[in-house]
Protein backbone atom coordinates (compact mmCIF):
# COMPACT_ATOMS: atom_id res chain seq x y z
CA UNK A 1 0.00 0.00 0.00
CA UNK A 2 1.43 3.35 -1.01
CA UNK A 3 1.82 6.19 1.48
CA UNK A 4 -0.66 8.39 -0.38
CA UNK A 5 -3.38 5.75 -0.25
CA UNK A 6 -2.72 5.21 3.44
CA UNK A 7 -3.07 8.92 4.18
CA UNK A 8 -6.24 9.17 2.13
CA UNK A 9 -7.72 6.19 3.95
CA UNK A 10 -6.82 7.70 7.28
CA UNK A 11 -8.59 10.93 6.31
CA UNK A 12 -11.66 8.97 5.29
CA UNK A 13 -11.69 7.11 8.60
CA UNK A 14 -11.26 10.40 10.48
CA UNK A 15 -14.08 12.10 8.67
CA UNK A 16 -16.27 9.02 9.14
CA UNK A 17 -15.68 8.95 12.90
CA UNK A 18 -16.47 12.64 12.89
CA UNK A 19 -19.82 11.90 11.39
CA UNK A 20 -20.78 8.90 13.53
CA UNK A 21 -22.94 10.12 16.35
CA UNK A 22 -21.37 8.85 19.60
CA UNK A 23 -23.47 7.52 22.47
CA UNK A 24 -23.93 10.28 24.98
CA UNK A 25 -23.49 9.57 28.67
CA UNK A 26 -24.42 12.97 29.96
CA UNK A 27 -26.34 15.81 28.40
CA UNK A 28 -27.11 19.28 29.70
CA UNK A 29 -29.92 21.37 28.25
CA UNK A 30 -30.28 25.12 28.68
CA UNK A 31 -28.45 25.22 31.98
CA UNK A 32 -28.43 28.59 33.73
CA UNK A 33 -26.64 29.03 37.01
CA UNK A 34 -27.13 32.02 39.26
CA UNK A 35 -25.27 33.28 42.29
CA UNK A 36 -27.97 35.43 43.87
CA UNK A 37 -28.89 37.61 40.88
CA UNK A 38 -25.68 37.18 38.90
CA UNK A 39 -26.03 34.74 36.02
CA UNK A 40 -22.70 32.88 35.89
CA UNK A 41 -23.63 30.30 33.25
CA UNK A 42 -25.98 31.15 30.40
CA UNK A 43 -28.17 28.72 28.48
CA UNK A 44 -25.51 26.09 28.25
CA UNK A 45 -26.32 23.00 26.20
CA UNK A 46 -23.62 20.38 25.90
CA UNK A 47 -23.30 16.65 25.32
CA UNK A 48 -20.67 14.36 26.75
CA UNK A 49 -19.99 11.08 24.88
CA UNK A 50 -19.25 7.98 26.93
CA UNK A 51 -15.71 6.59 27.15
CA UNK A 52 -14.15 9.87 26.20
CA UNK A 53 -12.51 12.93 27.69
CA UNK A 54 -14.13 16.32 27.24
CA UNK A 55 -12.10 19.36 28.19
CA UNK A 56 -13.75 22.64 29.09
CA UNK A 57 -11.45 25.58 28.51
CA UNK A 58 -11.83 29.32 28.83
CA UNK A 59 -10.40 32.35 30.60
CA UNK A 60 -10.67 32.83 34.36
CA UNK A 61 -14.15 33.64 35.57
CA UNK A 62 -15.92 32.32 32.48
CA UNK A 63 -18.00 29.86 34.52
CA UNK A 64 -16.14 26.61 33.79
CA UNK A 65 -15.98 25.43 37.38
CA UNK A 66 -19.47 26.69 38.12
CA UNK A 67 -20.76 24.63 35.21
CA UNK A 68 -18.77 21.54 36.20
CA UNK A 69 -20.15 21.67 39.72
CA UNK A 70 -23.73 21.60 38.49
CA UNK A 71 -23.08 18.21 36.86
CA UNK A 72 -22.71 16.77 40.35
CA UNK A 73 -25.34 18.90 42.10
CA UNK A 74 -22.53 20.42 44.14
CA UNK A 75 -24.37 23.74 44.04
CA UNK A 76 -26.89 22.24 46.46
CA UNK A 77 -24.26 22.88 49.08
CA UNK A 78 -23.81 26.55 48.19
CA UNK A 79 -26.42 28.70 49.85
CA UNK A 80 -26.91 31.41 47.24
CA UNK A 81 -26.48 29.30 44.10
CA UNK A 82 -29.43 28.30 41.91
CA UNK A 83 -29.46 26.01 38.88
CA UNK A 84 -32.05 26.03 36.09
CA UNK A 85 -32.28 23.66 33.15
CA UNK A 86 -31.73 19.96 32.70
CA UNK A 87 -28.70 17.80 33.45
CA UNK A 88 -29.43 14.35 32.10
CA UNK A 89 -27.41 11.28 33.01
CA UNK A 90 -28.55 8.14 31.17
CA UNK A 91 -31.98 9.67 30.45
CA UNK A 92 -32.55 10.73 34.06
CA UNK A 93 -32.71 14.41 34.94
CA UNK A 94 -30.49 15.04 37.97
CA UNK A 95 -32.47 18.13 38.89
CA UNK A 96 -35.77 16.29 38.96
CA UNK A 97 -37.37 17.11 42.30
CA UNK A 98 -37.84 13.41 43.13
CA UNK A 99 -34.15 12.71 42.87
CA UNK A 100 -31.85 12.79 45.87
CA UNK A 101 -28.43 14.25 45.01
CA UNK A 102 -26.77 11.55 47.15
CA UNK A 103 -27.83 8.88 44.67
CA UNK A 104 -26.32 10.74 41.74
CA UNK A 105 -23.10 11.76 43.35
CA UNK A 106 -22.25 8.06 43.63
CA UNK A 107 -22.49 7.86 39.86
CA UNK A 108 -20.66 11.11 39.20
CA UNK A 109 -17.30 11.25 40.95
CA UNK A 110 -15.39 14.46 41.39
CA UNK A 111 -11.75 15.48 41.78
CA UNK A 112 -11.19 19.00 43.05
CA UNK A 113 -8.67 21.65 42.08
CA UNK A 114 -6.80 21.50 45.37
CA UNK A 115 -5.92 18.00 46.61
CA UNK A 116 -8.16 17.38 49.61
CA UNK A 117 -7.52 13.97 51.15
CA UNK A 118 -9.18 13.63 54.55
CA UNK A 119 -6.37 14.68 56.92
CA UNK A 120 -7.37 12.47 59.82
CA UNK A 121 -7.38 9.30 57.71
CA UNK A 122 -4.63 7.02 56.43
CA UNK A 123 -3.96 6.48 52.73
CA UNK A 124 -5.92 3.22 52.87
CA UNK A 125 -8.87 4.80 54.69
CA UNK A 126 -8.96 7.70 52.26
CA UNK A 127 -9.34 5.41 49.26
CA UNK A 128 -12.15 3.41 50.82
CA UNK A 129 -13.79 6.37 52.59
CA UNK A 130 -16.70 6.54 50.17
CA UNK A 131 -17.20 2.79 50.07
CA UNK A 132 -16.82 2.17 53.79
CA UNK A 133 -18.99 5.07 54.91
CA UNK A 134 -21.61 3.83 52.45
CA UNK A 135 -21.71 0.55 54.33
CA UNK A 136 -19.14 -1.88 52.88
CA UNK A 137 -17.23 -3.43 55.78
CA UNK A 138 -15.67 -6.63 54.46
CA UNK A 139 -11.90 -6.40 54.68
CA UNK A 140 -11.10 -8.50 51.61
CA UNK A 141 -13.36 -6.36 49.41
CA UNK A 142 -11.85 -3.15 50.76
CA UNK A 143 -8.30 -4.45 50.22
CA UNK A 144 -9.13 -5.27 46.64
CA UNK A 145 -10.69 -1.84 46.02
CA UNK A 146 -7.65 -0.08 47.48
CA UNK A 147 -5.23 -1.99 45.27
CA UNK A 148 -7.33 -1.62 42.10
CA UNK A 149 -7.99 2.08 42.52
CA UNK A 150 -4.43 2.98 43.48
CA UNK A 151 -3.17 1.07 40.45
CA UNK A 152 -5.65 2.90 38.23
CA UNK A 153 -4.42 6.23 39.52
CA UNK A 154 -0.76 5.17 39.13
CA UNK A 155 -0.08 5.53 42.84
CA UNK A 156 0.10 1.91 43.97
CA UNK A 157 3.84 1.39 43.51
CA UNK A 158 4.65 4.52 45.49
CA UNK A 159 2.41 3.84 48.48
CA UNK A 160 1.86 0.07 48.68
CA UNK A 161 4.16 -0.23 51.70
CA UNK A 162 2.87 2.82 53.57
CA UNK A 163 -0.89 2.38 53.25
CA UNK A 164 -1.40 2.96 56.97
CA UNK A 165 0.47 6.26 57.03
CA UNK A 166 -1.52 9.51 57.20
CA UNK A 167 -2.52 10.75 53.75
CA UNK A 168 -1.28 14.27 54.46
CA UNK A 169 2.29 12.99 54.50
CA UNK A 170 2.12 12.47 50.71
CA UNK A 171 3.33 15.11 48.25
CA UNK A 172 0.83 17.34 46.47
CA UNK A 173 0.87 15.26 43.28
CA UNK A 174 0.49 12.02 45.20
CA UNK A 175 -2.36 13.50 47.21
CA UNK A 176 -4.16 14.45 44.01
CA UNK A 177 -3.73 10.94 42.60
CA UNK A 178 -5.01 9.64 45.94
CA UNK A 179 -8.09 11.84 45.49
CA UNK A 180 -8.57 10.35 42.02
CA UNK A 181 -8.34 6.85 43.55
CA UNK A 182 -10.84 7.88 46.22
CA UNK A 183 -13.24 9.13 43.55
CA UNK A 184 -12.82 5.91 41.52
CA UNK A 185 -13.46 3.70 44.55
CA UNK A 186 -17.18 4.40 44.53
CA UNK A 187 -17.26 3.16 40.92
CA UNK A 188 -18.69 6.27 39.29
CA UNK A 189 -19.80 6.34 35.67
CA UNK A 190 -18.73 9.91 35.06
CA UNK A 191 -15.63 11.57 36.50
CA UNK A 192 -15.49 15.33 36.89
CA UNK A 193 -12.10 16.94 37.28
CA UNK A 194 -11.72 20.58 38.20
CA UNK A 195 -8.24 21.67 37.08
CA UNK A 196 -6.76 18.56 38.68
CA UNK A 197 -3.18 19.45 37.79
CA UNK A 198 -3.17 23.21 38.33
CA UNK A 199 -1.30 22.97 41.63
CA UNK A 200 1.20 20.35 40.48
CA UNK A 201 4.64 20.28 38.92
CA UNK A 202 5.19 19.02 35.32
CA UNK A 203 6.08 15.45 36.35
CA UNK A 204 3.05 15.06 38.60
CA UNK A 205 0.93 16.66 35.86
CA UNK A 206 2.20 14.12 33.36
CA UNK A 207 1.25 11.29 35.69
CA UNK A 208 -2.23 12.69 36.19
CA UNK A 209 -2.62 12.97 32.41
CA UNK A 210 -1.49 9.38 31.96
CA UNK A 211 -4.10 8.41 34.51
CA UNK A 212 -6.79 10.33 32.62
CA UNK A 213 -5.83 8.68 29.33
CA UNK A 214 -5.98 5.28 30.98
CA UNK A 215 -9.33 5.97 32.63
CA UNK A 216 -11.15 7.07 29.51
CA UNK A 217 -11.31 3.44 28.39
CA UNK A 218 -14.07 3.00 30.96
CA UNK A 219 -15.32 6.37 32.05
CA UNK A 220 -16.83 9.52 30.69
CA UNK A 221 -14.41 12.18 31.91
CA UNK A 222 -15.09 15.89 31.99
CA UNK A 223 -12.11 18.04 32.82
CA UNK A 224 -11.90 21.77 33.40
CA UNK A 225 -8.47 23.12 32.56
CA UNK A 226 -6.60 26.36 32.17
CA UNK A 227 -3.82 24.62 30.37
CA UNK A 228 -4.53 24.40 26.64
CA UNK A 229 -1.70 21.97 25.96
CA UNK A 230 -3.25 19.70 28.52
CA UNK A 231 -6.58 19.87 26.72
CA UNK A 232 -4.84 18.97 23.44
CA UNK A 233 -2.87 16.13 25.01
CA UNK A 234 -5.59 14.30 26.85
CA UNK A 235 -9.03 15.25 25.58
CA UNK A 236 -11.13 13.97 22.67
CA UNK A 237 -13.61 16.83 22.75
CA UNK A 238 -13.20 20.43 23.80
CA UNK A 239 -15.69 23.08 24.78
CA UNK A 240 -14.65 26.73 24.88
CA UNK A 241 -16.53 28.94 27.31
CA UNK A 242 -16.49 32.71 27.47
CA UNK A 243 -18.45 34.95 29.85
CA UNK A 244 -20.72 32.12 30.92
CA UNK A 245 -21.57 30.97 27.41
CA UNK A 246 -20.42 28.03 25.36
CA UNK A 247 -18.72 29.55 22.34
CA UNK A 248 -17.58 26.40 20.60
CA UNK A 249 -17.74 22.67 21.19
CA UNK A 250 -16.32 19.93 19.03
CA UNK A 251 -13.52 17.46 18.58
CA UNK A 252 -10.37 18.77 20.25
CA UNK A 253 -8.40 18.61 17.02
CA UNK A 254 -10.97 20.64 15.18
CA UNK A 255 -11.37 23.23 17.95
CA UNK A 256 -7.64 23.81 18.13
CA UNK A 257 -6.72 23.51 14.46
CA UNK A 258 -9.79 24.76 12.62
CA UNK A 259 -11.86 26.73 15.13
CA UNK A 260 -15.17 27.89 13.72
CA UNK A 261 -15.39 30.94 15.91
CA UNK A 262 -13.09 33.95 15.83
CA UNK A 263 -13.04 34.18 19.62
CA UNK A 264 -11.98 30.55 19.99
CA UNK A 265 -9.22 31.08 17.45
CA UNK A 266 -7.90 34.06 19.41
CA UNK A 267 -8.06 32.18 22.69
CA UNK A 268 -6.32 29.02 21.51
CA UNK A 269 -3.65 31.12 19.86
CA UNK A 270 -3.04 32.78 23.20
CA UNK A 271 -4.12 36.26 22.12
CA UNK A 272 -6.12 36.68 25.32
CA UNK A 273 -6.66 34.59 28.44
CA UNK B 1 13.59 54.26 49.66
CA UNK B 2 12.99 50.93 51.37
CA UNK B 3 16.61 50.32 52.23
CA UNK B 4 16.91 53.43 54.35
CA UNK B 5 14.37 52.40 56.97
CA UNK B 6 15.30 48.72 57.29
CA UNK B 7 17.05 49.17 60.62
CA UNK B 8 14.10 51.11 62.00
CA UNK B 9 11.67 48.43 60.85
CA UNK B 10 13.82 45.71 62.39
CA UNK B 11 13.90 47.66 65.66
CA UNK B 12 10.11 48.04 65.70
CA UNK B 13 9.83 44.32 64.95
CA UNK B 14 12.03 43.46 67.93
CA UNK B 15 10.17 45.83 70.23
CA UNK B 16 6.79 44.34 69.29
CA UNK B 17 8.06 40.79 69.79
CA UNK B 18 9.51 41.85 73.16
CA UNK B 19 6.20 43.38 74.26
CA UNK B 20 4.30 40.26 73.20
CA UNK B 21 6.65 38.00 75.17
CA UNK B 22 6.40 40.26 78.23
CA UNK B 23 2.61 40.20 78.09
CA UNK B 24 2.63 36.41 77.82
CA UNK B 25 4.90 36.20 80.86
CA UNK B 26 2.72 38.60 82.83
CA UNK B 27 -0.30 36.46 82.00
CA UNK B 28 1.48 33.29 83.10
CA UNK B 29 2.89 34.66 86.39
CA UNK B 30 -0.43 34.61 88.35
CA UNK B 31 -1.06 31.06 87.13
CA UNK B 32 2.21 29.75 88.50
CA UNK B 33 1.86 31.91 91.58
CA UNK B 34 -1.50 30.34 92.41
CA UNK B 35 -0.19 26.87 91.66
CA UNK B 36 2.96 27.48 93.73
CA UNK B 37 0.97 28.85 96.68
CA UNK B 38 -1.41 25.89 96.54
CA UNK B 39 1.48 23.43 96.54
CA UNK B 40 3.43 25.30 99.23
CA UNK B 41 0.50 25.62 101.60
CA UNK B 42 -1.39 22.49 100.66
CA UNK B 43 1.30 19.88 100.49
CA UNK B 44 1.78 19.64 104.31
CA UNK B 45 -1.91 18.78 104.68
CA UNK B 46 -1.86 15.85 102.27
CA UNK B 47 -1.79 12.39 103.75
CA UNK B 48 -3.50 9.11 103.00
CA UNK B 49 -5.92 9.58 105.89
CA UNK B 50 -6.67 13.17 104.81
CA UNK B 51 -7.55 12.07 101.30
CA UNK B 52 -9.54 8.94 102.09
CA UNK B 53 -11.32 9.31 105.43
CA UNK B 54 -14.50 11.01 106.55
CA UNK B 55 -14.01 14.29 108.41
CA UNK B 56 -14.52 14.41 112.16
CA UNK B 57 -14.13 17.23 114.66
CA UNK B 58 -11.75 19.98 113.60
CA UNK B 59 -10.11 20.46 117.00
CA UNK B 60 -9.47 16.73 117.36
CA UNK B 61 -7.24 16.62 114.30
CA UNK B 62 -9.75 14.54 112.33
CA UNK B 63 -9.83 16.71 109.27
CA UNK B 64 -10.32 14.74 106.04
CA UNK B 65 -11.74 15.24 102.57
CA UNK B 66 -12.56 11.68 101.44
CA UNK B 67 -16.28 12.32 100.81
CA UNK B 68 -15.49 15.64 99.12
CA UNK B 69 -13.17 14.00 96.60
CA UNK B 70 -15.69 11.27 95.92
CA UNK B 71 -18.49 13.83 95.62
CA UNK B 72 -16.51 15.99 93.19
CA UNK B 73 -15.83 13.01 90.94
CA UNK B 74 -19.49 11.96 91.04
CA UNK B 75 -20.84 15.45 90.38
CA UNK B 76 -18.40 16.09 87.51
CA UNK B 77 -19.21 12.70 85.97
CA UNK B 78 -22.95 13.11 86.31
CA UNK B 79 -23.06 16.67 85.00
CA UNK B 80 -20.85 15.61 82.07
CA UNK B 81 -23.28 12.79 81.26
CA UNK B 82 -26.15 15.27 81.31
CA UNK B 83 -24.46 18.29 79.75
CA UNK B 84 -21.93 17.03 77.20
CA UNK B 85 -24.20 15.14 74.76
CA UNK B 86 -26.67 18.02 74.64
CA UNK B 87 -23.85 20.54 74.30
CA UNK B 88 -22.01 18.68 71.55
CA UNK B 89 -25.17 17.86 69.60
CA UNK B 90 -26.34 21.46 69.99
CA UNK B 91 -23.02 22.70 68.66
CA UNK B 92 -23.25 20.35 65.68
CA UNK B 93 -26.75 21.62 64.94
CA UNK B 94 -25.68 25.26 65.13
CA UNK B 95 -22.65 24.74 62.89
CA UNK B 96 -23.93 22.29 60.27
CA UNK B 97 -27.70 22.06 60.18
CA UNK B 98 -29.11 25.31 61.51
CA UNK B 99 -28.10 27.47 58.57
CA UNK B 100 -27.76 31.16 59.22
CA UNK B 101 -31.35 32.18 59.81
CA UNK B 102 -32.86 34.25 62.58
CA UNK B 103 -33.68 31.22 64.73
CA UNK B 104 -30.07 30.04 64.86
CA UNK B 105 -28.77 33.55 65.46
CA UNK B 106 -31.14 33.88 68.41
CA UNK B 107 -30.08 30.54 69.86
CA UNK B 108 -26.47 31.58 69.51
CA UNK B 109 -27.14 34.90 71.23
CA UNK B 110 -28.97 33.28 74.14
CA UNK B 111 -26.22 30.70 74.46
CA UNK B 112 -23.67 33.51 74.81
CA UNK B 113 -25.84 35.20 77.42
CA UNK B 114 -26.33 31.85 79.17
CA UNK B 115 -22.56 31.50 79.42
CA UNK B 116 -22.27 34.80 81.28
CA UNK B 117 -25.04 34.15 83.78
CA UNK B 118 -23.58 34.01 87.33
CA UNK B 119 -23.44 30.42 88.46
CA UNK B 120 -25.43 31.14 91.61
CA UNK B 121 -28.39 31.93 89.37
CA UNK B 122 -28.12 28.42 87.95
CA UNK B 123 -28.02 27.18 91.54
CA UNK B 124 -31.19 29.07 92.43
CA UNK B 125 -32.87 27.79 89.29
CA UNK B 126 -31.90 24.19 90.09
CA UNK B 127 -33.07 24.75 93.65
CA UNK B 128 -36.47 25.88 92.44
CA UNK B 129 -36.80 23.39 89.63
CA UNK B 130 -35.41 20.25 91.24
CA UNK B 131 -34.84 20.63 94.99
CA UNK B 132 -38.25 22.12 95.75
CA UNK B 133 -39.92 19.72 93.34
CA UNK B 134 -38.35 16.61 94.86
CA UNK B 135 -38.47 18.08 98.34
CA UNK B 136 -34.84 17.30 99.19
CA UNK B 137 -31.29 18.33 98.43
CA UNK B 138 -29.94 15.83 95.92
CA UNK B 139 -27.04 14.93 93.66
CA UNK B 140 -29.37 15.22 90.68
CA UNK B 141 -30.10 18.85 91.44
CA UNK B 142 -26.36 19.59 91.63
CA UNK B 143 -25.64 17.77 88.40
CA UNK B 144 -28.54 19.58 86.73
CA UNK B 145 -27.20 22.98 87.80
CA UNK B 146 -23.66 22.18 86.68
CA UNK B 147 -24.79 20.71 83.36
CA UNK B 148 -26.61 23.99 82.67
CA UNK B 149 -23.27 25.75 83.10
CA UNK B 150 -21.48 23.18 80.95
CA UNK B 151 -23.94 23.08 78.09
CA UNK B 152 -23.44 26.53 76.49
CA UNK B 153 -19.65 26.36 76.84
CA UNK B 154 -19.52 23.00 75.09
CA UNK B 155 -22.08 23.95 72.45
CA UNK B 156 -20.32 27.16 71.44
CA UNK B 157 -16.83 25.66 71.42
CA UNK B 158 -18.09 22.65 69.41
CA UNK B 159 -19.68 25.03 66.93
CA UNK B 160 -16.49 27.03 66.59
CA UNK B 161 -14.35 23.90 66.22
CA UNK B 162 -16.64 22.55 63.48
CA UNK B 163 -16.63 25.88 61.66
CA UNK B 164 -12.83 25.75 61.58
CA UNK B 165 -12.92 22.60 59.41
CA UNK B 166 -12.40 23.76 55.79
CA UNK B 167 -15.47 23.56 53.57
CA UNK B 168 -13.59 21.59 50.94
CA UNK B 169 -13.71 18.40 53.06
CA UNK B 170 -17.49 18.58 53.25
CA UNK B 171 -17.59 18.87 49.47
CA UNK B 172 -15.17 15.98 49.09
CA UNK B 173 -17.42 13.89 51.33
CA UNK B 174 -20.58 14.92 49.48
CA UNK B 175 -18.89 14.12 46.14
CA UNK B 176 -18.44 10.56 47.38
CA UNK B 177 -22.21 10.25 47.70
CA UNK B 178 -22.25 10.43 51.48
CA UNK B 179 -25.21 11.86 53.35
CA UNK B 180 -24.77 15.08 55.26
CA UNK B 181 -25.03 13.25 58.58
CA UNK B 182 -22.24 10.82 57.64
CA UNK B 183 -20.05 13.64 56.36
CA UNK B 184 -20.61 15.57 59.60
CA UNK B 185 -20.17 12.67 61.99
CA UNK B 186 -17.34 10.79 60.31
CA UNK B 187 -15.33 13.40 58.44
CA UNK B 188 -15.97 16.83 59.95
CA UNK B 189 -16.10 15.74 63.60
CA UNK B 190 -12.89 13.75 63.22
CA UNK B 191 -11.14 16.95 62.26
CA UNK B 192 -12.86 19.10 64.87
CA UNK B 193 -12.12 16.59 67.64
CA UNK B 194 -9.30 18.51 69.26
CA UNK B 195 -11.25 21.75 69.40
CA UNK B 196 -14.33 20.01 70.80
CA UNK B 197 -12.18 18.25 73.39
CA UNK B 198 -10.70 21.57 74.49
CA UNK B 199 -14.22 22.93 75.03
CA UNK B 200 -15.22 19.81 76.96
CA UNK B 201 -12.18 20.06 79.23
CA UNK B 202 -12.71 23.78 79.78
CA UNK B 203 -16.27 23.12 80.85
CA UNK B 204 -15.21 20.30 83.17
CA UNK B 205 -12.62 22.56 84.81
CA UNK B 206 -15.20 25.28 85.16
CA UNK B 207 -17.84 23.13 86.87
CA UNK B 208 -15.21 21.33 88.95
CA UNK B 209 -14.53 24.59 90.76
CA UNK B 210 -18.12 25.83 91.10
CA UNK B 211 -19.27 26.37 94.68
CA UNK B 212 -22.34 28.57 94.62
CA UNK B 213 -24.69 26.24 92.70
CA UNK B 214 -23.68 23.34 94.93
CA UNK B 215 -24.60 25.13 98.17
CA UNK B 216 -28.18 25.29 96.97
CA UNK B 217 -28.36 21.81 95.52
CA UNK B 218 -26.15 19.14 97.08
CA UNK B 219 -25.73 21.12 100.31
CA UNK B 220 -22.61 19.32 101.60
CA UNK B 221 -22.12 16.35 103.88
CA UNK B 222 -19.57 14.78 106.21
CA UNK B 223 -20.11 11.23 105.10
CA UNK B 224 -19.41 9.27 101.94
CA UNK B 225 -21.98 9.16 99.16
CA UNK B 226 -25.14 7.32 100.18
CA UNK B 227 -27.71 7.91 97.51
CA UNK B 228 -28.46 10.35 94.69
CA UNK B 229 -31.46 11.63 96.69
CA UNK B 230 -29.42 12.78 99.67
CA UNK B 231 -26.94 15.63 100.24
CA UNK B 232 -23.36 15.00 99.18
CA UNK B 233 -20.03 16.73 99.67
CA UNK B 234 -17.75 18.24 97.01
CA UNK B 235 -14.28 19.79 97.15
CA UNK B 236 -15.27 23.41 96.46
CA UNK B 237 -17.93 23.19 99.18
CA UNK B 238 -15.44 21.67 101.60
CA UNK B 239 -12.84 24.36 100.83
CA UNK B 240 -15.47 27.01 101.45
CA UNK B 241 -16.43 25.43 104.78
CA UNK B 242 -12.78 25.16 105.82
CA UNK B 243 -12.29 28.81 105.01
CA UNK B 244 -15.09 29.79 107.38
CA UNK B 245 -13.41 28.12 110.36
CA UNK B 246 -11.04 30.12 112.59
CA UNK B 247 -8.45 27.36 113.04
CA UNK B 248 -4.98 27.04 111.51
CA UNK B 249 -5.64 23.37 111.00
CA UNK B 250 -8.69 24.17 108.88
CA UNK B 251 -6.78 26.76 106.87
CA UNK B 252 -4.07 24.24 105.97
CA UNK B 253 -6.70 21.63 105.19
CA UNK B 254 -8.38 24.14 102.88
CA UNK B 255 -5.15 24.57 100.93
CA UNK B 256 -4.74 20.79 100.86
CA UNK B 257 -8.25 20.41 99.43
CA UNK B 258 -7.56 23.15 96.87
CA UNK B 259 -4.39 21.41 95.76
CA UNK B 260 -6.30 18.13 95.48
CA UNK B 261 -8.92 19.80 93.29
CA UNK B 262 -6.22 21.17 91.00
CA UNK B 263 -4.63 17.72 90.77
CA UNK B 264 -7.97 16.07 89.97
CA UNK B 265 -8.64 18.54 87.14
CA UNK B 266 -5.13 17.99 85.84
CA UNK B 267 -5.53 14.19 85.87
CA UNK B 268 -8.91 14.46 84.10
CA UNK B 269 -7.35 16.65 81.39
CA UNK B 270 -4.49 14.24 80.96
CA UNK B 271 -6.68 11.12 80.82
CA UNK B 272 -9.26 12.60 78.43
CA UNK B 273 -6.58 13.74 75.99
CA UNK B 274 -4.80 10.42 76.26
CA UNK B 275 -7.97 8.44 75.61
CA UNK B 276 -9.49 10.50 72.83
CA UNK B 277 -6.59 11.73 70.76
CA UNK B 278 -5.33 9.50 68.00
CA UNK B 279 -1.64 10.01 68.72
CA UNK B 280 -0.95 8.35 72.02
CA UNK B 281 2.51 9.69 72.62
CA UNK B 282 2.93 12.19 75.43
CA UNK B 283 4.33 14.94 73.26
CA UNK B 284 1.20 14.77 71.13
CA UNK B 285 -0.98 15.19 74.19
CA UNK B 286 0.93 18.21 75.41
CA UNK B 287 1.16 19.76 71.97
CA UNK B 288 -2.40 19.25 70.89
CA UNK B 289 -4.01 22.21 72.63
CA UNK B 290 -5.63 24.52 70.11
CA UNK B 291 -5.69 24.34 66.35
CA UNK B 292 -5.27 21.62 63.83
CA UNK B 293 -1.90 20.74 62.43
CA UNK B 294 -1.61 20.91 58.68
Amino acid sequence: MSTTTAITEQRVVESLTDQVEPRYKMVTENVNIYYDKTRAVKNLTMKFPEKSVTAIIGPSGCGKTTYLRCLNRMHDMTQNARVEGKVILDHVDLYDTHIDPIYHRRKVGMVFQKPNPFPTMSIYDNVVAGVRLNGVRKRSILDEIVEDCLKLSYLWDEVKDILKRPAIELSGGQQQRLCIARALAIQPEVLLMDEPASALDPIATQKIEETITELKEDYCIIIVTHNMQQAVRCSDYTGFMYLGELVEHGRTKQVFERPANQLTAKYVQGQFG
Amino acid sequence: MFKSNVSRRLLVDKIVIGVVICCALIAIIPLFWILGTAIYNGLPALSWAFLTEEPGAVGAGEIAIGPAIQGTLIIIGLSAVLGLPVGIMGGIYLAEFGGNGRFVKQIRFFMDVFMQVPSIVMGIFAFLAVVLLLGEFSVWAGAFALSLIMFPIVARSTEEAIRMVPWTYREAGAALGLTKMVVTMRIVLAQAKKGILTGVLLSISRVGGETAPLIMTILGSSVFFIDTDTPMDALPLRIWRFSLQPYDEARIAGWGAALTLVLIIFVIHFCVRYLFLGNKDLSGILRSRGGRRN
